[in-house]
């Protein structure tokens, strides 16, 4: 701040608390819809403040669901959401550090075509080029199953990219101090390597969490079975359901469900949470 | 570039090669397939199929609905960066003067980040459902009708407004880290000058941050052309009408819905050669940034 202008401080708290209140407002009506009856939803206007059926409609969605849809109990869905998303960023961390450990510390014939390989995905987001690659998936026999949701959304550059430019800033005297004491490549990645990219991997991991967490088409197409829906997707289905008999608390129960998890680690992780975005976008 | 390497010939190879099996199974043989797929055409029955040179192509220029949902995602992708940025450097502009607030207002703008664009879709498509939602009652009262299940302006502002919703965090964060990055000795020296706040945020503060807003305009278009999916898939399934049938959204529905193959592969490739110019454009811009 350059001078002292109450007015404009004013303004400053003014701006930001519409802007926090327009920020909030949807989440604000689904967190009251879902406490409401279903009959509050048939004529007038959406309510604005709580209602009593809370626990209820949490309790029916979690355990049974909306059976009348052929939809699974939204807690086996988040279940499904869980493993696909820490598969997703297990595996991303996984392949993304093995690969960059090989570009920064190997010389070896064709790098820079395995280089340009990585970059590639980058160029080939999954919605364009989804019906080949559905049919890719289908023809290993992988439709419906949890390798198929997860391995592949795992190839990532921008992982690879992060985990790449740790390295390189990795001072070359730890290297030779290491090879000057017998480590071996591979003893190197793990005993040094590793416990120094520590605030990186989970900065990057809850970025990953997130993403994985919040995938829509990819399990959209593949998951034919109602056993292996995933929370994010499955909402889509219940609205289309909902079409001719709106059960608004459920699906706004649902979506405050589905959610909750990215949401905590945002708020209880933000720290790492805005390294990983910021960082991953170097 | 490392002075100390490790020597191994098969090492390498076999630490990359998850990344690169899984990159090439599940991206560049599709990427190829797609390719290969828009210089074909099916038969009804997908049986047999036949080399038809550019006609897939020749199709979609000469296909209305192709050149109109070009226009659409013009409109759309335009209007989401456009409407999320200014709202974030807004909110960033605020958050910066205020030194002791600045945690907590960070703290409730950047979670809706958290929220996947398909629920995002469903909480706003809740906000305006035509009959019981609050925004239709509310513009009703002062005598504006609102229904973007008919009308095809009120269905391109709903999905706007949920796209750009969803992606305000993002930039809010990153306007914030660029306005931190500008020395306060500029503006102090500006003040001193005379100049009052709304000169020096014009002559100072927005040309520093050109960086940022740049960065942030191509990562923003990037996302309102294909991670916008599923906020259309959740809420307008590209109507009333085709008037939010953005390309993304075309492709899948020629493709899985429509059955046209050749016609998706078609649109696909020209997706491909669109995230490709983006991506160019993001990179370059980069290493100018590093180089600075």
């Amino acid at each position: 701040m350059v001078e002292n202008r109450p007015f404009l401080n004013f303004l400053a708290h003014l701006v930001l608390i519409l802007g926090v209140v327009v920020v909030a407002l949807p989440v604000w009506i689904a967190l009251v819809a879902s406490t409401r009856a279903s009959n509050d939803f048939l004529q007038g206007v959406v309510p604005m403040w709580f209602g009593t059926h809370g626990p209820e409609n949490y309790a029916r969605m979690l355990g049974q669901g909306i059976s009348t849809s052929g939809m699974p109990p939204v807690g086996w869905m988040m279940v499904n959401s869980l493993i696909m998303a820490l598969g997703i960023s297990f595996g991303k961390i996984a392949i993304s550090i093995t690969s960059a450990f090989a570009i920064v510390y190997f010389r070896f014939p064709f790098r820079m075509v395995a280089f340009w390989i990585i970059f590639a995905t980058l160029m080939l987001p999954v919605e364009v080029r989804i019906v080949p690659t559905f049919k890719v998936v289908a023809d290993l026999g992988m439709l419906n199953s949890y390798p198929g949701l997860i391995i592949p959304l795992i190839a990532s550059a921008t992982a690879t990219f992060l985990f790449r430019q740790v390295f390189l800033t990795m001072p070359d005297e730890l290297t030779e101090a290491a090879r000057i004491d017998g480590a071996g490549p591979m003893k190197f990645f793990r005993d040094i390597l590793l416990p120094l990219s520590r605030t990186n991997i989970a900065a990057l991991f809850v970025i990953m969490f997130i993403y994985g967490w919040n995938q829509y088409l990819w399990p959209l197409l593949i998951t034919t079975g109602s056993d292996m829906y995933t929370v994010v997707a499955g909402i889509k289905r219940m609205t289309t359901v909902a079409d001719t008999d709106p059960q608004w608390n459920y699906i706004m129960a649902t979506a405050v469900m589905a959610m909750l998890p990215p949401l905590l680690v945002v708020i209880f992780m933000q720290r790492l949470f805005v390294k990983g975005l910021v960082e991953t976008e170097k | 570039m490392k002075r100390a390497l490790f020597h191994n010939k098969f090492l390498p190879w076999l630490l990359l090669a998850p990344q690169l099996i899984v990159t090439a199974i599940f991206f560049l043989w599709p990427a190829a397939q797609a390719i290969r797929q828009s210089f074909l055409r099916e038969d009804a029955f997908g049986l047999r199929s036949q080399f038809v040179g550019l006609a897939n192509y020749r199709a979609l220029w000469g296909s209305s609905e192709y050149l109109n949902s070009f226009k659409v995602t013009l409109i759309f992708t335009v209007s989401v960066t456009v409407l999320t940025m200014v709202f974030a450097l807004l909110m960033a502009v605020a958050v910066d003067r205020l030194v002791r607030s600045e945690k907590v207002y960070t703290t409730l703008l950047i979670w809706p980040y958290a929220v996947a664009p398909a629920v995002a879709g469903v909480l706003w498509w809740f906000i305006f459902n035509p009959s019981i939602g609050i925004l239709p009652y509310v513009l009703s009262q002062i005598g504006i009708s609102f229904n973007w299940i008919y009308d095809k302006t009120d269905a391109m502002i709903f999905v706007v407004i949920a796209s750009a919703w969803s992606r305000i965090s993002y930039s809010f964060l990153f306007f914030v880290a660029g306005l931190q990055s500008i020395p306060g000795s500029l503006r102090e020296a500006a003040a001193i000058d005379g100049a009052g706040p709304v000169k020096r945020f014009f002559t100072i503060t927005l040309p520093l941050l050109s960086p940022t807003t740049f960065f942030l305009l191509v990562v923003n278009l990037v996302y309102a052309m294909f991670e916008t999916f599923a906020v259309i898939d959740a809420t307008t399934l590209g109507g009333p009408a085709q008037s939010t049938n953005i390309l993304v959204y075309k492709v899948y529905q020629d493709g899985f819905v429509g059955q046209n193959l050749g016609s998706s592969a078609a649109q696909s490739v020209v997706l491909m050669v669109i995230v490709i110019a983006l991506t160019v454009i993001q990179f370059r811009f980069i290493e100018k940034r590093v180089a600075y």
